[in-house]
């Protein structure tokens, strides 16, 4: 019989067989680990685009505390942030920045548009200097909507995120 | 000695080694202080620095330029208030103050009583919401992050009476030319006795914590000095210009509404650098407080908060120039009318873009670590300034 | 002497002249039925006795503004005799207007005085006007440093060149405008 296991294409099977039940047993809660470490510490780049930065500071403040979801606004370099906020309108002169601040986050990266500025283009759609949105330029994962949203809402939005994040793959 | 050097050049050449002289540019590192930049907000500003000292400063704003003047032009004189008040989100209730008294000046229209007051009493709610946040973002600069926490806690307090008055915490296109859109609710009076109260035992608070702490005096005593002459002839305005010396404040130099009825001091402090600069709107926070009460004093106990109107007003071919005092300066709107009851062009004059050109001439000279606490002791909001 | 206590009257205010006649024709300084207040009128006077009813053109005379309107040529001497001699100190705000019906640009200087406790309420405009078509002035950056920046976002909104101010060149705008103007009359925006 164990002849029969190890001759070749029996033992191809075997090893595929155990192979799938390993990684079914651990992709699952490796997966969920990692997932866990990446939404209890969402560092948000400080770029203030437009005028929801006010509600994004209030936020930061001691009512509606951000903090306790891991969201520090890290003052170090954006090399180590993966939470960018694009917080309100956004303009063509400030688009290009928005786009190389984006390129230079490490992977994984998720992206809020705050505001409905930053969404449809809001109350400034017809400016002669205002992007009707910013899923144009960089591929946003949640949208708060609100002329400034309230801290809450924002709140609302990254607890979405952190859904998001929990549902994704690790590759 | 200069032959020792010429010998040593030699020898060195000898060597295949070349000896690099310093030369000007090279000592000069040229530093954008961008928009993605914890200390900066949206604005950027190019220095050069020469070793630790700032030779030269282009201040480079526009990040937030929306084409506020421009978006005037299509809508019509009260369709603009919501679009006018989002350059300074949480001081809203000045920028649209000062846009209704020049509509009211162009149109021809008188406000009732009652509204005049709770138009002041929004304003000064306003200027405190205003400040605190400013003082918020000066503690983090400095990094003193319990200066961020107290005052971003303790503004709450007034946008809670904002949002009982209005309806929404920040930008509440609360102010109309003509009015308020609507009257206080019951017991507002009480509750805001109450939140100044609080905050007045508070501001000593904040004296004991931040501005008597040797280490923020050490980093401001001194730092970016503004004369007085150079205050006048620069036109900066607002607590830039109280801290030099300059005793003006447009509630005390030409009164608008009821403010010819209100008692207070125009606070000012004489030496002109960033310790004044920062004190001065903490002393004008305790001035409003001393404001608000008497404002709730005498007003009126029922009455009209708006003036009817037609559904779009309109009024005879003119302009008008109308300025109020806000929480960083003078905010003036010139409107020129044409008959139609869409403006013709409007113009705002903001105290931070006024206040901007102090800025090349305070850093030019001082050394690179004062950067933060002169730039942002100028009050200067990146987003009204472009407008 | 406040604003306030004149508003409520609602008897003095001289409405100005229409904005689409020419500044060429004199503007009479009060319309019939209501007074130029002293005060201001005084401020005005001087001015006109110092360079010439023929250079100087009152617009309008209300409690607490005056406005008058000069030609580009002799600006500059207005402005210094105004800084010198009336204490106006500082320029509040810089702007200009296009109107095409006319083919003139106007640049107007809103002046205010922070040294004189007299004028303190005071605002003086200041107006010129230029060609539309080759709008060119004189920068008033020497006599009132507080201009230089507005009269920057002047050029770059409404393409007016001043001549002898440091630098003529965007200021708010993306750096690769390609367009008019912004504020020109011609510049529709989007969809209106």
């Amino acid at each position: 019989m164990i002849k029969d296991l190890i001759n070749p294409t029996n033992f191809n099977l075997m090893v595929s067989k155990i192979s799938d039940i390993l990684v079914k047993a651990l992709d699952q809660p490796l997966g969920y680990a990692i997932n866990w470490g990446r939404i209890w510490s969402l560092w948000p780049v400080h770029l203030e685009t437009a005028c929801c930065s006010v509600e994004f500071g209030a936020a930061s403040g001691p009512r509606y505390d951000v903090e306790r979801f891991g969201i520090i606004e890290a003052f170090g370099s954006l090399r180590q942030c993966d939470l960018i906020v694009v917080q309100g309108t956004v303009n063509r002169k400030m688009a290009p920045r928005l786009r190389m601040v984006y390129d230079q986050m490490p992977e994984p990266k998720y992206v809020i548009a705050m505001g409905a500025c930053a969404i449809t283009g809001g109350l400034y759609v017809d400016s002669y200097n205002v992007l009707p949105g910013v899923d144009g330029i960089i591929p946003v994962d949640v949208y708060v909507p609100g002329c400034p949203p309230r801290p809450e809402t924002l709140i609302q939005g990254t607890i979405l995120l952190q859904e998001k994040i929990k549902r994704s793959k690790i590759k | 000695m200069a032959k020792n050097l010429e010998h040593q050049i030699d020898e060195s050449e000898k060597l295949g080694m070349q000896i690099v002289k310093e030369s000007e540019d090279d000592r000069l590192m040229t530093l954008s202080v961008g928009p993605q930049h914890p200390g900066s907000g949206h604005f950027r500003f190019t220095i050069k620095v020469d070793g630790d000292y700032v030779v030269y400063c282009d201040p480079d704003p526009g990040y937030v330029h929306r084409g506020e003047e421009k978006m005037c032009e299509y809508r019509n004189f009260i369709q603009n208030i919501p679009h006018l008040e989002r350059p300074v989100i949480h001081d809203s209730a000045n920028i649209t103050y000062s846009y209704s008294l020049a509509v009211e000046e162009l149109v021809g229209i008188q406000v009732p009583r009652r509204g005049q007051f709770i138009r002041a009493i929004a304003s000064e709610l306003d200027r405190q919401i205003y400040t605190l946040y400013w003082l918020a973002i000066y503690g983090i600069f400095l990094g003193h992050s319990t200066m961020f926490m107290w005052p971003t806690g303790d503004r709450e307090l007034f946008i809670d009476l904002m949002d009982a008055l209005s309806g929404a915490r920040v930008t509440h296109a609360f102010n109309i030319p003509g009015g308020v859109r609507n009257d206080m609710p019951l017991g507002f009076k009480d509750k805001c006795l109450r939140h100044i109260s609080y905050f007045e035992k508070r501001l000593k608070e904040y004296e004991d914590i931040f501005y008597t702490n040797p280490l923020f005096i050490q980093r401001t005593e001194g730092v970016g000095i503004l004369t007085k002459e150079d205050a006048i002839r620069l036109g900066v305005t607002g607590s830039v210009l109280r801290a030099s010396g300059v005793p003006y404040d447009i509630r005390k130099a030409e009164p608008y509404d009821v403010y010819n009825e209100i008692d207070f001091k125009v606070q000012y402090m004489k030496s002109g650098d960033s310790l004044a600069r920062a004190y001065v709107p903490l002393l004008d926070m305790k001035e409003s407080c001393h404001i608000m009460r008497q404002l709730l004093d005498k007003m009126p106990e029922s009455g009209e908060v708006r003036a009817k109107l037609q559904p779009t007003p309109k009024g005879p071919p003119g302009e008008a120039y109308r300025r109020v005092e806000s929480g960083r300066g003078a905010l003036g709107y010139y409107i020129v009318s044409d008959g139609s009851p869409k403006p013709y062009r409007v113009k705002i004059s903001v105290g931070s873009f006024r206040n901007m050109i102090a800025l090349p001439h305070l850093l030019v000279g001082s050394k690179l670590a004062d950067m933060p606490s002169v730039y942002w002791s100028l009050n200067y909001w990146p987003v009204e300034a472009d407008r | 002497m406040s604003q306030d206590q004149n508003n409520k009257s609602g008897s003095s205010i001289t409405p100005s002249q229409p904005p689409s006649t020419p500044t060429k024709a004199a503007a009479p300084p009060a319309k019939k039925g209501t007074e130029v207040p002293a005060f201001e009128n005084g401020l005005v006077s001087q001015i006109i006795s110092r360079f010439g009813e023929d250079k100087i053109k009152v617009a309008y005379i209300r409690p607490l503004r005056m406005k008058v309107n000069v030609d580009p040529t002799g600006i500059v001497e207005v402005a210094t005799f105004i800084r010198d001699n009336l204490g106006f100190d500082h320029a509040e705000s810089v702007t200009g207007t296009d109107y095409p019906k006319d083919n003139q640009i106007e640049v107007i200087y809103q002046l205010g005085s922070y040294s004189k406790d007299d004028i303190a309420a005071h605002i003086l405009s200041l107006a010129t006007r230029t060609n539309r078509d080759d709008a060119l002035l004189p920068s008033l950056t020497n006599v009132y440093k507080s201009a230089e920046y507005h009269e920057r976002e002047t050029f770059e909104m409404l393409g007016v060149y001043f001549e002898g101010h440091p630098r003529n060149e965007r200021f708010l705008l993306p750096e690769d405008w390609a367009d008019l103007p912004p504020l020109r009359k011609e510049f529709r925006i989007r969809g209106r």
